[in-house]
C-alpha cells in the first residue's frame, strides 16, 4: 500500500504547488504508516525527479509517453489508476487546478473512490476520513467523510507552507497500456502567458475595479505590482467593459485565488467578487467611501483616492525593497 | 444531433449562508434557488446557440434534484431547450449527481454533454470529468469557446498559465466558463413555451453515496479592519512585512 499523488510539471519542471502536494501526501502517508509514490507524467529529465523525493516521494513512477505533454484528462487519469493498481493505493491526490480538476474525478469514477475536491485540511482519521473543503464559494467550510476504500482528494494548492526536506526518491518507469482513442484530444494551438507571474499561481495579487475609472489609469496598478512582484486581478465590470482581459476577472463567475495578499483598489467587495478572492491570507483595500462594503471583509483599510494612494503605496515598497536589499 | 445539459440549482449568489441542526444542514430558510450561473450563462446558452445555428439539434436538460428543483429547470426550459428530465433524488457527493446522470445519458446516445465548470453551492468542478469517466468519454474543462462541424469539436480551454485550442471528435463532455457565450434573459414567449415542454421525472439507479458531509462550519469573522491613514504608506508597508508576514 502507498499514497500516490500527481506530480504535475510545466515543460519538464516541477512547480511550488506540486511540492505542496506531495509534501500532503507525505503528511497522510506517515499517518497511515505507509509512504508516497509520485506519479510524473510527460517528458522530464531523470536530474529533475530528486526534487520530488525532498519533497517527501519515496519513489517516483514515471510515465515518459512524449503524448502526455499535453493535458488529456483521459490518459492521465489511465496513468494514475494504473499506478494506483501497481502500488494498491488507497489515497490518491492530485491538486485542485486545471489539471487536477480534469483528472482526479476520472479516476474517482475509475476506482469507485469517494472524491474530496478542493481540500484545505489534512484528513482527520480518528473517525473515519474526514477533509474540510471550502463550499458555498468560499463562505463556508465543510467536513466531509469519505467512506470509500480507496480515496481521491485534490488539494487548495497555496494552503500549506512548502519546506522542503533532504529525502531521496528511487525512479522507475511506469508502463500503461494505452489504446488510441485515448489520445483522441488533438492541440492545435497553445498560447501561454509568458513573462508575468499566473494570477492562479500568484503570492501577490493587485486587483482594479470600477474606481479605476478608465484603462488609461491601470498604469498605476501595473506599477505597484511591478515593485511587489504582484500579478493584476480585477472586477467583472472591468473585464466586461473591456479595460482588462478576461482571464484577469476574479470572483464568483470568475478566477477563484486565494494569495497571500490581495490589493483590492476601487473595488466595492460586493459578495460575489469576495466569493473569488475571500481565502486571501490578507487584504488591504483601498477606496474613497468609507462605507464600501469590501472594508469589513479588509485585514487594512486606507481611505482615498486611488490615484493618490497607489503611487505613494509603490514608492513605500520601493522605499522598504531598498532598505531590506 | 443531440445535447445534454447538465443543470443544478444553487442560493442566489447573494444568500446568506446559515447553518442548522448543529451545523449538519444548510438552512434553505428564506433562500432563492437559481440555475448555477456557468450552467445558466455559458453550458446552456451555447447548447441552444448551437441549436439556432441550423443543424438539426436536440437540446436536453437534466438535473439530479427532488421536486423542489422543478421551478429551477422549468426557468431554465424558459431560455430554450426541448425537454428536460429530472432524476428523482439529491446528493452532496459529486461521484452520486455524475453516476446517476451517466445511467440516464447511456439511454440517449449523446453527442455532446455540456455542464458548467463549477457549482456556486458546493464548488467541487467534478461532475463533468467524472460523467466522461463513467461514459467512457473524452472530456475537455473551463472551455472558454466550442464550435461544431462534421461531428468535430473545436474548444479552446484554460490551462496552467494560458488557453489551447483543442480539436476531438464527438461524443464529447465539455465544462463550460466565462467567454463561451453571452447570457440570456428569457422572454414571455420562452417562459410560456416551457410550461407546456415536457419535464420527465426518473426514478434514480441505486448508487452508494461515497462520501457524506459531516458538519458545516462558517469562517472566523475579520477581528476588524485596521485603518492606515492615507497619507502613511510606509506603516502599511510595515506592517504587511512584519504584522501581517505577507512581504
Ligand atoms: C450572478 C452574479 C455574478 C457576479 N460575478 C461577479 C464576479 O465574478 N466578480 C465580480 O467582481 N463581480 C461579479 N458580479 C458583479 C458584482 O455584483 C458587482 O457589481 C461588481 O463586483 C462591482 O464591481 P466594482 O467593485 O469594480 O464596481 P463598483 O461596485 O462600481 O465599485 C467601485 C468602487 O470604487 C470606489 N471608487 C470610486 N472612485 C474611486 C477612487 N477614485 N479611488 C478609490 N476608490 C474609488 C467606489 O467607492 C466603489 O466602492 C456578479 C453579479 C452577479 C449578479
Ligand atoms: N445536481 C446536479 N444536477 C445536474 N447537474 C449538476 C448537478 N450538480 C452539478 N451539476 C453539473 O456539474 C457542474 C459541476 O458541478 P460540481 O462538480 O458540483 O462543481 C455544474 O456546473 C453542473 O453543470
Amino acid at each position: 500500500m502507498s499514497i500516490i499523488v500527481l506530480a504535475e510539471h510545466t515543460q519538464g519542471v516541477f512547480k511550488k504547488k506540486t511540492f505542496e502536494a506531495v509534501q500532503y501526501a507525505a503528511a497522510i502517508a506517515e499517518k497511515l504508516g505507509t509512504t508516497v509514490t509520485a506519479v510524473a507524467v510527460g517528458s522530464v529529465a531523470d536530474s529533475e525527479m530528486q526534487t520530488l523525493g525532498q519533497a517527501g516521494a519515496a519513489k517516483v513512477l514515471h510515465a515518459a509517453d512524449a503524448r502526455l505533454d499535453n493535458l488529456n484528462a483521459r490518459a492521465y487519469a489511465k496513468v494514475l489508476v494504473t499506478a494506483a493498481q501497481k502500488e494498491a493505493a488507497k489515497v490518491i491526490v492530485a491538486l485542485h487546478d486545471v489539471t487536477g480538476k480534469a483528472v482526479a474525478p476520472r479516476v474517482s469514477a475509475a476506482l469507485k473512490a469517494g472524491l474530496v475536491a478542493g481540500a484545505v485540511s489534512y484528513p482527520d482519521t480518528a473517525n473515519g476520513f474526514v477533509i474540510k473543503k471550502t463550499v458555498f464559494s468560499g463562505k463556508a467550510f465543510a467536513y466531509v467523510n469519505i467512506t470509500s476504500d480507496i480515496k481521491v482528494v485534490t488539494l487548495m494548492p497555496n494552503t500549506f507552507q512548502v519546506k522542503k526536506g533532504t529525502g531521496t526518491a528511487a525512479v522507475e518507469k511506469l508502463d500503461v497500456a494505452f489504446e488510441d482513442k485515448d489520445f483522441g484530444i488533438q492541440v492545435k494551438e497553445v498560447n501561454k502567458v509568458t513573462g508575468a507571474v499566473p494570477l492562479s499561481e500568484a503570492e501577490l495579487v493587485v486587483s482594479g475595479g470600477r474606481g479605476m475609472k478608465g484603462p488609461e489609469n491601470w498604469y498605476v496598478l501595473e506599477d505597484l505590482a511591478k515593485e511587489l512582484g504582484a500579478a493584476l486581478a480585477c472586477s467583472r465590470p472591468v473585464a466586461d467593459a473591456h479595460w482588462r482581459p478576461h482571464h484577469e476577472h476574479v470572483g464568483q463567475t470568475g478566477g477563484t485565488i486565494r494569495p497571500n495578499l490581495y490589493i483590492a483598489v476601487g473595488i466595492s467587495g460586493a459578495i460575489q467578487h469576495l466569493a473569488g478572492v475571500n481565502g486571501s491570507k490578507t487584504i488591504v483595500v483601498i477606496n474613497k467611501d468609507p462605507e464600501a462594503p469590501f472594508f469589513k471583509a479588509a485585514d487594512y483599510g486606507v481611505l482615498g483616492d486611488a490615484m493618490e494612494v497607489v503611487p505613494r503605496l509603490t514608492a513605500a515598497v520601493k522605499k522598504f525593497k531598498e532598505a531590506h536589499s | 444531433m443531440k445535447i445534454l445539459v447538465c443543470i443544478s440549482q444553487v442560493p442566489d449568489t447573494t444568500t446568506k449562508i446559515a447553518f442548522s441542526d448543529n451545523n449538519t444542514h444548510f438552512s434553505t430558510q428564506g433562500v432563492t434557488f437559481i440555475i448555477n450561473p456557468y450552467d445558466e450563462w455559458y453550458a446552456l446558452v451555447r447548447a441552444l446557440e448551437l441549436k439556432e445555428s441550423g443543424a438539426t439539434t436536440d437540446v436536453h436538460l437534466v438535473t439530479v434534484g427532488k421536486a423542489d428543483a422543478e421551478p429551477v429547470i422549468r426557468k431554465a426550459l424558459a431560455l430554450g431547450g426541448d425537454e428536460a428530465i429530472r432524476i428523482d433524488t439529491d446528493s452532496s457527493d459529486p461521484y452520486v449527481v455524475a453516476a446517476q446522470i451517466a445511467e440516464y445519458a447511456k439511454t440517449g446516445n449523446y453527442d455532446l454533454v455540456l455542464c458548467g465548470k463549477e457549482s456556486i453551492d458546493y464548488n467541487n468542478g467534478s461532475v463533468g470529468a467524472l460523467l466522461a469517466g463513467f461514459l467512457d468519454m473524452n472530456f475537455i474543462g473551463f472551455a472558454t469557446s466550442l464550435q461544431i462541424e462534421a461531428g468535430t469539436a473545436t474548444v479552446k480551454r484554460e490551462i496552467e498559465g494560458g488557453e489551447e485550442t483543442d480539436t476531438c471528435s464527438l461524443p464529447l463532455v465539455v465544462s463550460c466558463q466565462k467567454g463561451m457565450a453571452e447570457a440570456r434573459i428569457p422572454n414571455m414567449r420562452g417562459i410560456m413555451a416551457a410550461r407546456t415542454k415536457p419535464l420527465k421525472v426518473v426514478a434514480p439507479a441505486d448508487i452508494q453515496a461515497l462520501t457524506s458531509i459531516v458538519s458545516y462550519e462558517l469562517p472566523p469573522a475579520k477581528t476588524g479592519v485596521k485603518m492606515i491613514s492615507p497619507e502613511n504608506m510606509d506603516e502599511l508597508v510595515e506592517l504587511l512585512h512584519t504584522e501581517a508576514k505577507v512581504i
